[in-house]
């Protein structure tokens, strides 16, 4: 039996390969089957190892000789004879590789947390080569080292890889490696020159990078005795060659995310036909499934622990999108979106890969309950308005990291971290100096306290002129780090399995924005007054009466943090980016919300000095008092037009707030994620969870090695959150009203 | 019309009826339950004043939520405020919302019969079938709350029996078979709720300075609340 041909045969174009010839699933998961002894043993094998990695204090251990490239180590095996998908980052599992490309100080400081050192072979390579890290600091500004040094931006990719790019992995399996070869090279052939400029060099320059990081990544795949030069022929191969295809990108890359796409319904295709011709049984494709979602689990990088405060957990953001619905009407669920989720009972919960479910109002019923059913069991799905993005993104587009969406092999982003909107109220306080470390950052002006109270319209006009300076800033440290990033440590393979012609974004962020709609709200409607210190700068802040917080669907305060969104884009749109892409911003703190809370002073909504602002969007913890869906109305009103790159929003609640039995839990939390998504809410990480359970899991973490708890944008092994992230979370809002 | 006063909106009820509900919790109670946990509703002089078309206009923001749940008015004692619950059911229903009102049962039916009529559900808390035992429980008998139940039964709409099991109280098996056997004979009777005592309200008494006299009282045992549905399915109920 063949594939339906079409314009895929021609040339690339993997969704037209899909929609051509997938087949949406309706049904309910009674096909599902529990996992083979096969599997069972060797998950039995992965956890021991995982168990001793945890022993030996989060690494297991590093290879700290050889540069990690496509094909830059030997063969690595589990268990050889058993394992149904194969391949390793390095020649062991949950060996971590380094890659000194971004930056030679990471990889050094990383080694000496595990006590480890560079390779003197490593160390005098660098002695001659240039990194990232390198090149941004020979351009980066006194200004821009001050502003990264307080922490009004923060999180910077200047010296670890940016992440944020999804290679279109599926694109090894459809068509083998050797014909994107070619396209490559006939694109390289018959480039229209003009004038040899900059652009015009830098894409044949990396055209030339592509074709080669292709060529490493077939003789990688040789090595575990695989031939992807041409396209798969069956369901195991084409899990075996899409998944080469990102084993190559994160042996190339450690960026911050590496995210794995939407591969799916695409997958379902080719294990639909096998099933029907009999080649392999339901039992067999699972035990496939299975073992490709254990290799995604064992996905490692060797990260400093300055990264691991801002994001904890050791995640690497495997983010796969799974349902959503087709431009033609049909809904995309396929029995492959049930499989991958089934991964979470065959193999427990687990933080990766980041299942993503793309939320729909057409989605069949039946996915619906499923997926909230594993949301309930497991805490490990994240769910994401598919009728928001669509008309934006087409129906072939997939998530990076936790909320950015982009289609697949068309569109790239230059991820940016975030800005501090919390601590630029404060300069627009404090006459643009900061409050931690009594230094003049932003352009002086006078200050907002010289009458008695906070005067709402002073502050917001002097908000407005630091958001300014500091967009600016921003960009063009962006512009900068972009820069560096392209010259010194491009994303070869990553960038081989997208067009040749990309979309690019320029992914700014912001932190804080519920402390700054609840500050602003509280010097509007109650009477705020600074408390100075010696050298005059608002240092704390007392409230005189209420104010509306957000968090409670009130328009008064709601309106302010819509406002700011708005006000925040709109300056960042004004400035000229690196290589024109296109500005957009996302409200995601990931866990930086609690690094960020420490670098910020006290702030006039009542927040004292380096508590932990709210994750991603969320409203400040404990002040929103009217129950979950006003809180959910708050921030599904946040526009998601000046917010393209993701809104986060973080829920917990326990189950028995969701209610009494398990149908009517699993029935109320699809009604509460069909609410959310008609009010246009963005994103939503689903926990459902007893906190006397985290409690527990953090006096004795050996007896949860799989409790997953989602985090902004994520989900981390609770056990592997530092002590204080493991506070913030148990701190936050559970709703549990009973 | 009256003004409301309420206590609290809770905006995700997914306990108080079927499916998601916005949840008006109403404030003041004439009756002194020993085990209450919403002391603090008790007062009828507190609360936020809010008129009916407010609160709808209110509740309707929510209708994406709560289409195919609805709105239950709690508190408190709900039908203290008959004539504004009647207002607010009937606006709600004309906006094809579900209602329902969650008592005790502590008024009068003559008084707020209107409201009995008008909501599409009574979640009807008995708090004992002997009379004697409910006194002392709440400080009143029981008479109220089984007429609103005759006359539901009369007009033949639905009612959810809600009843509290208290260790030393309620927990008894003979006077369960005894309420289970008496409302078999009410067909308007779709659901028995029997909620397990829980002391998480304790605080709240602490802080209005009520001496709270179950504090040596323990929530019962899984079994004890099994044992106790059984005598109910037994005889036909959904439970």
């Amino acid at each position: 039996m063949s594939f339906v041909n079409g314009i895929w045969n021609e040339k690339v174009d993997v969704k037209d390969f899909i929609v051509k010839n997938y087949t949406p699933y309706d049904g309910d998961e009674s096909f599902l089957v529990a996992p083979t002894e096969k599997t069972v043993a060797l998950w039995d094998k992965v956890k021991e190892l995982m168990a001793e990695e945890r022993r030996r204090g989060g690494v297991y251990d590093i290879d700290n000789k050889t540069i990690s490239m496509v094909n830059s180590h030997e063969a690595g095996y589990l268990d050889k004879e058993n394992e149904v998908i194969v391949g390793f980052q390095t020649d062991a599992p949950l060996k971590r590789a380094i890659f000194p490309f971004g930056g030679m100080r990471t990889v050094v400081q990383s080694l000496d947390a595990y006590d480890k050192k560079v390779d003197p072979s490593v160390d005098e390579i660098f002695k001659y080569r240039k990194t990232h890290n390198d090149g941004v600091f020979d351009a980066y500004t006194d200004e821009i080292k001050l502003a990264r040094h307080v922490g009004i931006i923060t999180g910077l990719p200047d010296a670890y890889g940016r992440g944020r790019i999804i290679g279109d992995y599926r694109r090894v399996a459809l068509y083998g490696v050797d014909f994107l070869i070619e396209q490559k090279k006939n694109s390289f052939k018959n480039m229209k020159i003009d004038v040899m400029d900059e652009n015009t060099i830098r894409l044949r320059e990396e055209l030339s990078d592509q074709i080669r990081a292709l060529q490493d990544l077939k003789d990688m795949a040789a090595k575990y005795g695989f031939d992807i030069s041409r396209p798969a022929q069956d369901t195991k191969e084409a899990f075996q060659w899409l998944y080469f295809g990102y084993l190559g990108a994160i042996k190339d890359q450690n960026g911050a995310a590496m995210s794995l796409g939407r591969v799916s319904t695409f997958l379902d295709i080719y294990a639909t036909r096998d099933l029907e011709s009999g080649k392999y049984t339901e039992a067999e494709i699972q035990e496939i499934v299975d073992h490709f979602v254990m290799k995604l689990r064992m996905v490692r990088f060797l990260r400093s622990p300055s990264y691991d405060a801002l994001f904890s957990g050791d995640p690497t953001w495997t983010t796969e999108v799974l349902a959503g619905v087709g431009t033609d009407g049909r809904h995309m669920v396929t029995k492959m979106s049930f499989r991958f989720l089934h991964t979470l009972t065959n193999l427990g919960p687990a933080p990766e890969p980041n299942l993503t479910v793309l939320w729909s109002k057409d989605l069949p019923p039946n996915f619906k309950k499923y997926c909230a059913q594993m949301s309930i069991n497991t805490s490990s799905i994240q769910y994401e308005n598919d009728d928001i993005m669509r008309p934006k993104f087409g129906d072939d587009y997939a998530i990076a990291c936790c909320v950015s969406a982009m289609p697949v092999g068309k569109q790239m982003q230059f991820f940016g971290a975030r800005a501090n909107l919390a601590k630029a109220l404060l300069y627009a306080v404090n006459g643009g100096r900061d409050e931690k470390y009594n230094v003049q950052v932003a352009p002086p002006f006078a200050s907002a306290t010289e009458n008695e109270y906070l005067d709402y319209d002073e502050v917001m006009f002097k908000f407005e002129r630091v958001c300014e300076w500091l967009a600016k800033l921003y960009i063009n440290t962006l512009n900068i780090i972009h820069y560096m990033h392209d010259k010194y440590c491009y994303e070869r393979l990553e960038m081989a399995l997208h067009d040749d012609e990309v979309i690019r974004t320029c992914a700014c962020g912001i932190a804080g924005l519920s402390v700054v709609a609840d500050s602003l709200s509280a010097i509007k409607y109650a009477k705020v007054k600074p408390i100075k210190d010696e050298n005059g700068l608002a240092i704390d802040f007392e409230i005189e009466g209420e104010y509306p917080c957000f968090g409670n669907n009130d328009e008064r305060v709601d309106n302010i943090a819509k406002d700011i969104v708005e006000m925040f884009m709109s300056k960042l749109k004004q400035i000229k980016t690196y290589r024109n892409s296109i500005q957009t911003m996302s409200i995601l703190t990931i866990t930086s919300n609690v690094v960020y809370g420490k670098k910020t002073g006290s702030t006039p909504d009542g927040r004292k000095a380096g508590e932990p602002f709210a994750p991603g969007a969320n409203p400040m913890h404990g002040r929103d008092k009217t129950g979950c869906i006003a809180s959910m109305m708050s921030v599904a009103k946040l526009p998601y037009d000046c917010s393209e790159d993701g809104i986060s929003y973080t829920f917990s609640i326990v189950p028995p707030a969701l209610g009494k039995s398990e149908d009517e839990r699993s029935a109320n939390l699809v009604g509460l994620l069909d609410g959310y998504f008609a009010e246009k809410g963005h994103h939503i990480n689903v926990n459902v969870i007893v906190r006397e359970v985290l409690e527990d899991a953090m006096l004795h973490p050996e007896l949860y090695p799989q409790l997953t708890i989602r985090v902004s944008g994520y989900a981390v092994n609770f056990v592997k959150l530092t002590r204080e992230q493991q506070l913030d979370v148990l701190n936050r809002t559970f709703h549990t009203r009973f | 019309m009256p003004d409301g006063r309420i206590h609290s909106i809770e905006t995700f009820g997914s306990l108080d009826g079927p499916g998601i509900r916005y949840v008006v919790f109403l404030q003041g109670c004439p009756l002194r339950c020993l085990y209450c946990h919403n002391v603090d509703t008790w007062g009828c002089d507190s609360g936020t004043i809010k008129s009916a078309d407010e609160l709808v206009k209110d509740i309707l923001r929510y209708r994406n939520f709560i289409a195919s749940g609805g709105v239950t008015l709690s508190g408190g004692e709900p039908l203290l405020q008959h004539e504004f619950a009647t207002e607010v059911i009937r606006k709600c229903r004309e906006n094809s919302l579900h209602t329902a009102i969650d008592t005790s049962g502590a008024v009068p039916l003559k008084v707020c019969k209107e409201a009995i009529d008008e909501a599409d559900l009574i979640l009807l808390d008995i708090k004992a079938f002997s009379p004697d035992l409910c006194k002392k429980i709440t400080g009143q008998n029981n008479k109220n709350a089984l007429e609103i139940l005759r006359y539901r039964e009369e007009i033949g709409k639905p009612v959810w029996i809600r009843h509290v099991i208290v260790p030393g109280l309620t927990l008894n098996y003979a006077l369960l078979e005894e309420l289970a056997d008496f409302l078999r004979q009410f067909k308007c009777i779709t659901k028995v709720e029997l909620l397990p005592f829980h002391k998480m309200g304790e605080y709240k008494w602490e802080e209005m300075n009520i001496e709270y006299r179950l504090k040596d009282t323990n929530e019962p045992t899984h079994t004890e609340v099994e044992n106790a549905k059984k005598i109910f399915s037994e005889r036909g109920f959904n439970v």
